[in-house]
């Protein structure tokens, strides 16, 4: 089974090697369309296959093979334990990874499918697809590596593939931007991870998941604590560079950049994740640091609701569901941070699901409308789309959180378990629930609801009217606040025509994922509606929870009348959010009440529609702190480092001129002849070096040897 | 003829025969330096057959006396710290050979013989065990570089060309003084003269003439690497080259002060060594940031590469002064690591530069769309210098890191913000010359990378996966070798660090005084031991 598990990984690989050969062998030509949708196809589903039959295969026991040695070093000293720091190719398959190998496998199948529609008209048709093979082969490394240094391999292999696809259409500054600042900021967040891995093999000499568990949980609280807080921050840093956490969150919007399957796939249903899946995967670990989870609960509840609270004005629908992706990922983190890991990880399948169908959603309505990502332009497409608007609006409703569709019973779990935790994180998720709820709706009232107002030549007027610049003009594209629209290049350009449905390529994708998100929360369902205690779920990851020595993070457990009462807050809440995006998107379709709203709160509306400003402030100040500091250093080194340099040799030219030592009439002379004939140049100059410096050269290389026979004769004794 | 003698005077016999040559053959002389060259690298692949895995000495060894009265002998032999090097050498030359094919107009056969006579030097300069042999082939290479960096470069070339050669002298004159009187302290010690480095490493030093001994050789190899604040000559000899020049310059003479540290100083010197790291790595960590952050705003694209090099080789010598196994395995494989990655990055700036004549990035944009194969060769390369995992950087520089997180944790954690740093200006590079629009008309129509080019980069590319994918091809040659000088040194090899045995924490630092010292008393019985595997 082993080499079955390989083969999972390794067909995605082939996959785009093939594809990427023929891209690169031939790169002006346009490519068969049908051979890069074998090869990209073939090896994704083939791959998905083989991981199931692995799942059914060893259901229960987990197991892990070595591959072969990676990184070998010090081996064969029998002295010092940690001489031997060898790090090993191996995979591994347990509950925690079979779950996530599910996630990636199959929706990463169902989202290469799509892009074969969605992508159809590009001309890079075949890159693209070596790029998301690429990225299914170093997400499948990620989440099945038995040892961190394969995660990071994944990890950072994930990061580059993002890099690539998010500057998939290179040729257009913003993307590119967006690509350089996802990359950069990720590796920021890398630091960290490195750094922790490095201090986990310190501290038990290992990155091996089994034996650092295994020690870490033998040692408990009182001898690791100290060190496992360090650990765990470090750590997380890295899961808030891959996972889009305050305050490392800002690359994730710009990534939209990228075509919309990506964003799919990557920035909403897998990539994003990662960093989720490592701090489950480090569950033992963070259980014996307390502190450390308290700060990935304030980290996980404090981005959910800023980003929520963001993702209320935007008006591309793209940043929207960015926005709420970072704030959906806050909420795996605030499960994870109260001990609510499973929660976490069942939140990370459901959004997987949901956020899956809204991208895919969101880019048929894009694809259907000619490339138009502005909301405002929209409207009226349930009437052109209605494939694409049932299967949104299941997956709207599913993020708001509706019983008893998937989104309901995980984050239900995470509030019911931040409850009796801290009452205060607990809080502003419900009120997060709540913001959800409302900017979702908002996005479906806004596109599906109304008439369609992307005919329209004359300008409409925005929402806020009060800023100039924001009137649509004929041929001229909308901008917002200079941050040039995402996914523009997307092939077709002029809507020419009424907006019209999708493919089936791509609408049968929706289909599939509006069943998953309607189902697939049933897996989680409470005792308290009738499942079973714990969870089927809970029970099919609980083997990765291991019980530790001197447990000292405690779990809490609401009580069942609390739980009704909890369940009954957020469907209240979720409903009154939906019940306000109704009265100002879909009663009012002027948006009158809302525009007065905006105009009498304008500087929050004002705030919220720029994102609190974050990305100016980055750019004042670390941005612009370091490109001075580098300038400063560039002119230190030309004027003092170098100054000094020069000034020596001007010093010495000067000082050995006068004097009437042998070096001075060779060494010095050669050197000033060299620098006056700077200014001729040309063919002399080789007769001239040669009959200049090489001979002083050969002088001082017979000197020394002078000067050794000399010391020899005179030490001889 | 034994095949070290043989690597050493191939080139130079080649040489010889090409100055016979009729000037006009051009492609003849062009030729003849890539036939060489090829079955030099050839030969050398020999080496590796006649590997032996286990052994921490030098092999393939040759010793003929050559000045007898003095104990300087012709000395040959490679461990596992030099047999990489070797190779790199011999692997970079035809490559130069066969990217510079349609580059070099002037002069050809000079370049060709001076390309040739470095081979010979830098060979020889690897695999000597003399000290005085090595001396004069670390001299011999200042030669050829300056006569390539003076003729062949650009405009401020003479300015360059001189400031290198001064610079390098300057450190090396110093060094020879202090190779004359370690032969003297031989010669005392030992009751024959001899510069024969594993006699050397037997001599016992007081710690005053070690400081000094070890300053003076530090001083010409930390020139050579260059270690800040000594770098600034890099930059001016790197944009003033021609293509070769630069990819010989990074590839292979950087690695020389690298070497240096480890082949003379640590074992020479392991008192002062580990007395003054501290030192060493804070001038190397500071090497890492600045010449990151210089990097990044240079606006000519060669000059970004030279900075990034001061940053790259910040790392080497942090890896050695770290003093761990696994830090200086680390070491080792990234000197192999930068010499294909930055040769790879001059190899194509210079095929950019031959097309365009101009290396200014404000003059590129958006030619990944007239360019494709050649902005992927390009993007490989910068992946595998920003250090990304499944290529080459970043086993190098996640091993240097890990040792040296156990000894020195604070410079590891500065150093490993050079690897952000990294992807700052490489990015930025890339994106600067190969995406967003074309604003420039004239890279409209630039031809894209030749087949020569591309040939000289296939094998590069193959070794940054390989290294990237199974480095223990490369750990494994190299590992006795290291975990010998680990013992020379002292040092254990898993460093000075916090560990947990048996669940419980113990601090333990090795005193000077329980370390297995490596001195020999005067006179004393090890000076007549055979020459092999060191004195202990």
């Amino acid at each position: 089974m082993s080499s079955a598990l390989l083969l999972v990984v390794l067909l995605p690989a082939i996959g785009a090697l093939i594809n990427g050969t023929r891209a690169f062998l031939a790169p002006h030509t346009p490519k068969n369309k049908t051979t890069t949708n074998f090869f990209a196809l073939a090896t994704t589903a083939l791959s998905a296959l083989i991981a199931t039959w692995i799942v059914i295969q060893s259901a229960g026991s987990p197991w892990q093979h070595v591959y072969f040695q990676w990184i070998p070093t010090g081996l064969g000293h029998a002295g010092a334990l940690l001489a031997n720091f060898t790090v090993d190719f191996a995979l591994r398959i347990d509950h925690l990874s079979s779950t996530m190998l599910m996630i990636v496998t199959w929706v990463g199948f169902l989202i290469h499918v799509y892009a074969t529609g969605y992508m159809s008209h590009e001309k890079g048709y075949t890159r693209f697809f070596t790029y998301l093979n690429l990225f299914m082969f170093m997400m499948l490394l990620l989440v099945l590596g038995a040892n961190y240094i394969v995660m990071f391999v994944g990890w950072e292999g994930v990061g580059l593939c993002s890099y690539l696809l998010i500057g998939f259409y290179y040729d257009k500054n913003f993307a590119a931007d967006a690509g350089k600042k996802a990359f950069i900021t990720n590796r920021i967040g890398d630091f960290g991870f490195i750094l922790g891995i490095f201090l986990i093999f310190n501290t038990f000499g290992s990155a091996d998941y089994t034996r650092v568990f295994a020690l870490a949980s033998a040692g408990g609280h009182a001898q690791y604590g100290a060190i496992a807080t360090a650990i765990c921050l470090l750590l997380f840093v890295g899961a808030c560079g891959k996972s889009a956490q305050v305050p490392l969150y800002v690359w994730l919007p710009d990534a939209m950049a990228g075509p919309t399957p990506v964003s799919a796939l990557i920035h909403a249903a897998t990539m994003v994740t990662a960093g989720v899946y490592m701090v489950v995967r480090s569950n033992v670990l963070f259980r014996l640091a307390p502190d450390a989870m308290l700060v990935v609960a304030i980290i996980g509840a404090v981005t959910a609701i800023f980003a929520a609270s963001i993702g209320l004005a935007q008006n591309d629908i793209k940043k929207v569901l960015a926005y709420s992706t970072v704030s959906q990922l806050g909420y795996m983190f605030l499960g994870a941070g109260v001990g609510a890991f499973t929660a976490a990880i069942f939140h990370v399948m459901t959004h997987a699901f949901f956020k899956a169908c809204l991208f895919l959603g969101a880019g048929s309505v894009i694809h259907g409308c000619g490339g138009e990502q502005d909301m405002r332009k929209m409207g009226g497409l349930r009437k052109y789309m209605p494939r694409t608007h049932w299967t949104m609006l299941v997956a709207t409703i599913a993020i708001a959180g509706i019983p008893p569709l998937a989104g309901f019973f995980s984050k239900d779990e995470i509030l019911a378990n931040a409850f009796p935790h801290h009452k205060f994180i607990w809080l502003l998720g419900v009120v997060t629930a709540g913001m959800t709820a409302f900017y979702m709706f908002r996005l479906y009232f806004m596109t599906f609801h109304g008439t369609y107002r992307g005919a329209q030549v004359e300008g409409i007027e925005t929402s806020e009217p009060e800023h100039g610049g924001h009137h649509l003009i004929p041929d001229q594209r909308h901008l917002d606040q200079g941050d040039e629209h995402i996914d523009k290049a997307h092939g077709h350009h002029v809507h020419s025509h009424e907006p019209h449905e999708s493919p089936f390529s791509m609408t049968g994708v929706l289909a599939v994922l509006a069943v998953l998100a309607v189902l697939g929360g049933l897996i989680g369902l409470p005792a308290a509606l009738g499942g079973a205690h714990p969870t089927w779920f809970q029970q099919w990851l609980a083997p990765v929870l291991l019980p530790i020595g001197g447990e000292h993070f405690e779990f809490h457990e609401a009580a069942l009348s609390t739980e009704y009462i909890l369940m009954l807050v957020s469907v209240a809440v979720a409903v009154l959010g939906i019940f306000l995006a109704w009265r100002f998107y879909k009663r009012d379709p002027l948006w009158s009440t809302l525009k007065r709203l905006a105009a009498t709160f304008a500087p929050i509306h004002r705030a919220l529609e720029s994102k609190y400003y974050v990305d100016e402030l980055y750019n004042a100040t670390v941005i612009r702190g370091t490109v001075l500091l580098a300038l400063g250093l560039w002119w230190f080194d030309t004027w003092v480092v170098d100054g000094i340099v020069n000034g020596v040799r001007h010093l010495t030219v000067f000082f050995l001129g006068h004097g009437s030592n042998l070096f001075d009439k060779y060494v010095v002379d050669g050197a000033v002849n060299g620098v006056a004939t700077t200014a001729r140049g040309g063919s002399m100059m080789f007769r001239r070096v040669q009959s200049g410096l090489v001979q002083n050269y050969a002088l001082i290389m017979g000197g020394g040897i002078v000067l050794i026979a000399v010391v020899y004769l005179f030490m001889k004794p | 003829m034994p095949i070290l003698s043989t690597l050493i005077w191939a080139p130079v016999a080649a040489a010889i025969v090409l100055a016979f040559f009729p000037n006009r053959a051009q492609t003849a002389i062009k030729g003849w330096g890539l036939f060489v060259s090829t079955a030099v690298f050839i030969i050398s692949l020999g080496l590796l057959r006649g590997w032996d895995d286990g052994r921490a000495g030098f092999q393939f060894t040759e010793d003929k006396p050559w000045i007898a009265d003095w104990g300087i002998h012709y000395s040959l032999g490679i461990d596992g710290i030099s047999v990489w090097l070797v190779l790199l050498t011999t692997l970079l030359t035809p490559i130069i050979f066969l990217a510079g094919w349609n580059a070099i107009h002037k002069h050809p056969k000079e370049y060709v013989i001076a390309f040739l006579i470095m081979e010979t030097a830098m060979i020889g300069a690897f695999v000597a065990i003399d000290l005085i042999l090595f001396y004069i082939f670390f001299e011999l290479m200042l030669l050829p570089m300056y006569l390539v960096i003076g003729v062949w470069g650009g405009a401020r070339r003479i300015y360059a060309a001189i400031k290198f050669f001064l610079f390098t002298i300057a450190g090396s004159l110093l060094m020879l003084l202090a190779i004359i009187y370690l032969g003297f302290v031989a010669y005392h010690q030992l009751g024959e003269p001899s510069f024969n480095i594993l006699d050397l490493y037997g001599t016992q030093l007081t710690p005053r003439v070690q400081a000094l001994l070890f300053f003076a050789f530090s001083l010409a190899f930390a020139i050579k690497v260059p270690l800040f604040p000594l770098h600034t000559w890099l930059p001016d000899a790197h944009v003033e080259a021609p293509t070769g020049g630069s990819i010989i310059l990074a590839g292979v003479m950087l690695k020389m002060g690298t070497y240096g540290f480890l082949r003379f100083v640590l074992p020479f010197f392991p008192q002062s060594s580990e007395r003054w790291a501290t030192l060493l790595i804070t001038l190397s960590v500071i090497g890492i940031i600045y010449g990151a952050l210089v990097a990044w705003v240079q606006p000519d694209m060669k000059k970004l590469v030279a900075y990034s090099s001061v940053s790259h080789l910040g790392f080497c010598v942090l890896g050695i002064f770290a003093m761990t196994q696994t830090s200086i395995e680390g070491s080792i494989l990234q000197m192999v690591n930068h010499g294909l990655s930055t040769g790879a990055l001059f190899l194509l700036v210079g095929v950019i530069y031959e097309r365009r004549h101009t290396r200014l990035l404000a003059d590129y944009g958006g030619i990944g769309k007239t360019m494709p194969v050649y902005a992927t060769f390009f993007i490989i390369a910068v992946l595998s210098s920003v250090g990304l995992p499944g290529l080459n950087g970043f086993v190098g520089e996640f091993l240097i890191l890990a040792g040296t997180f156990k000894t020195h944790p604070t410079a590891a954690i500065i150093a490993a913000t050079g690897v952000i740093l990294a992807a700052i200006y490489l990015l930025w590079l890339v994106q600067k010359v190969f995406f967003g629009p074309i604003t420039n008309e004239e890279n409209r129509h630039i031809p894209d990378i030749a087949w020569n080019e591309i040939a000289a980069m296939i094998p590069l590319v193959v070794l940054m996966v390989w290294i990237g994918v199974h480095p223990t091809t490369f750990l494994r040659k190299m590992e006795p070798s290291v975990q010998h000088l680990m013992t020379q040194i002292g040092a254990e090899p898993g460093g000075k660090m916090m560990v947990a045995q048996g669940g419980s924490q113990a601090h333990r630092r090795i005193g000077s005084q329980d370390r297995p010292t490596t001195v020999c008393e005067p006179m004393s019985p090890c000076a007549s031991e055979p020459r092999s595997g060191g004195a202990q």
